[in-house]
């Protein structure tokens, strides 16, 4: 049974465009023995309440599976936005979050890309959004408000 | 003292000042001067919040059969908390909200770009990702102290009023814990006087822009991380501590 392959049926609990897999939460996946499997995940922003839903939901998947999981959260090293796939970045553009880029633009400013219609005349309307891996934008070309990825 | 020991006391004091100031900044949690603002204290609020569930979790596993991460936030008395008075103070005026986030927060930048070189492959780690969010509150409670700074004759008036009456507070930061020398001279942890140095160079920088000037009474209010409190410190914890007292071992 290909494990990453079953966990990358869970969907971020935020944003469910894209799997716990594809943002790089699960580091790894093996059998301990013939029915307990460890999975290693690592946190994503210190106090992102979906870890608890996530923990929870993989539990569930594999106990659905007939398998006993043993879920270990490593720390080091620190999960970045760089760990997101190519694949995962598409999805979230399609969804309507701007994706992260490489570097922390809220310090070179860089403008952001609008996820409508591609533009890159937006503007900041708030530095925190409605989870904390997210910011608010607006475009002003297309006038479309949106939510951008931080890039952490 | 075994180094152990030295080193709960240490993360300890960290995960206390991300408890206590975020219960205190939770305080403004749909009372923000408008929404955005109100959103935005509150996601930093929950950053403080996720520091000290990271360090809790980790003095908890630091002693085998030693109390959990939920019984370090909950259950201990005053002068058992190792936090700076800075952070537990009641929470002002927006201009005295915002001008303890940014002490604080510049503490915690110069803090954690140490810690994350620190030997401690944990503490190094926890500091890492930390840093990356102290950057981000550092830059919004910048933006909004210049906008205080050069806004009104009121709001000029009112960061003033909230710099005089902090300032007492901010040597609190960087006292040290019991056996802190001790982990600084191996190098798990930065030396309280070098952060302190650095602290003050870049306050100085940033209050030039600003126009702010440094009081200059020199007087501190110390004896956080003795375990010595405010006032308004006992009051804050039967809020943060009440259902546990009131339902032991409740979960959610």
């Amino acid at each position: 049974m290909d494990l990453l392959q079953l966990l990358s049926k869970i969907p971020d609990p935020e944003i469910p465009v894209v799997n716990i897999v594809e943002l790089g939460i699960v580091r790894d996946a093996f059998f301990l023995d013939g029915e307990s499997v460890q999975v290693i995940i690592t946190p994503t922003y210190t106090a992102c309440p979906a870890m608890y839903a996530i923990k929870q939901d993989i539990d569930k998947l594999l106990r659905e599976q007939g398998l006993k999981s043993q879920i270990k959260t490593v720390y080091a090293p620190a999960w970045t936005t760089d760990w997101i796939t190519a694949d995962a970045l598409e999805k979230l553009r399609q969804f309507g979050i701007s994706p992260p880029g490489k570097v922390d633009e809220e310090l070179s400013g860089v403008g952001k890309t609008c996820p409508r219609c591609g533009s890159n005349n937006t503007r900041q309307v708030s530095r925190f959004g409605s989870t904390l891996c997210k910011a608010a934008y607006q475009c002003n070309d297309c006038l479309e408000p949106f939510d951008y990825f931080k890039c952490h | 003292m075994d180094g152990s020991l030295n080193l709960k006391n240490y993360v300890l004091k960290l995960a206390d000042d991300s408890l206590i100031f975020g219960q205190r900044l939770a305080e403004w949690c749909g009372q923000g001067p408008y929404l955005e603002e109100d959103i935005a204290l509150t996601n930093i609020a929950l950053d403080y919040l996720g520091q000290s569930s990271n360090f809790y979790s980790y003095i908890s596993e630091l002693e085998l059969g030693g109390p959990t991460e939920d019984e370090l936030a909950f259950l201990r008395y005053e002068h058992q908390y190792l936090n700076c008075q800075l952070v537990e103070l009641p929470v002002g005026d927006y201009a005295n909200t915002i001008l303890k986030v940014y002490f604080f927060s510049v503490y915690q930048n110069v803090l954690l770009e140490n810690l994350q070189n620190s030997t401690d492959e944990r503490l190094s780690a926890l500091s890492a990702k930390s840093l990356k969010e102290a950057k981000y509150h550092l830059i919004h409670a910048r933006t909004w102290v210049e906008i205080f700074s050069k806004g009104t004759h009121e709001s000029r008036m009112r960061i003033e009023n909230a710099l005089s009456e902090l300032w007492g507070y901010t040597g609190g930061l960087f006292e040290i814990v019991e056996g802190e020398k001790g982990l600084a001279l191996s190098a798990v942890v930065p030396d309280a006087d070098v952060l302190k140095e650095k602290w003050y160079v870049q306050v100085v920088e940033d209050f030039q822009k600003w126009d702010l000037k440094v009081p200059e009474n020199p007087f501190q209010h110390l004896g956080g991380r003795q375990g010595r409190h405010t006032e308004y410190f006992g009051y804050l914890l039967c809020e943060l501590q009440y259902m546990q007292r009131a339902y032991p071992g409740c979960q959610w």
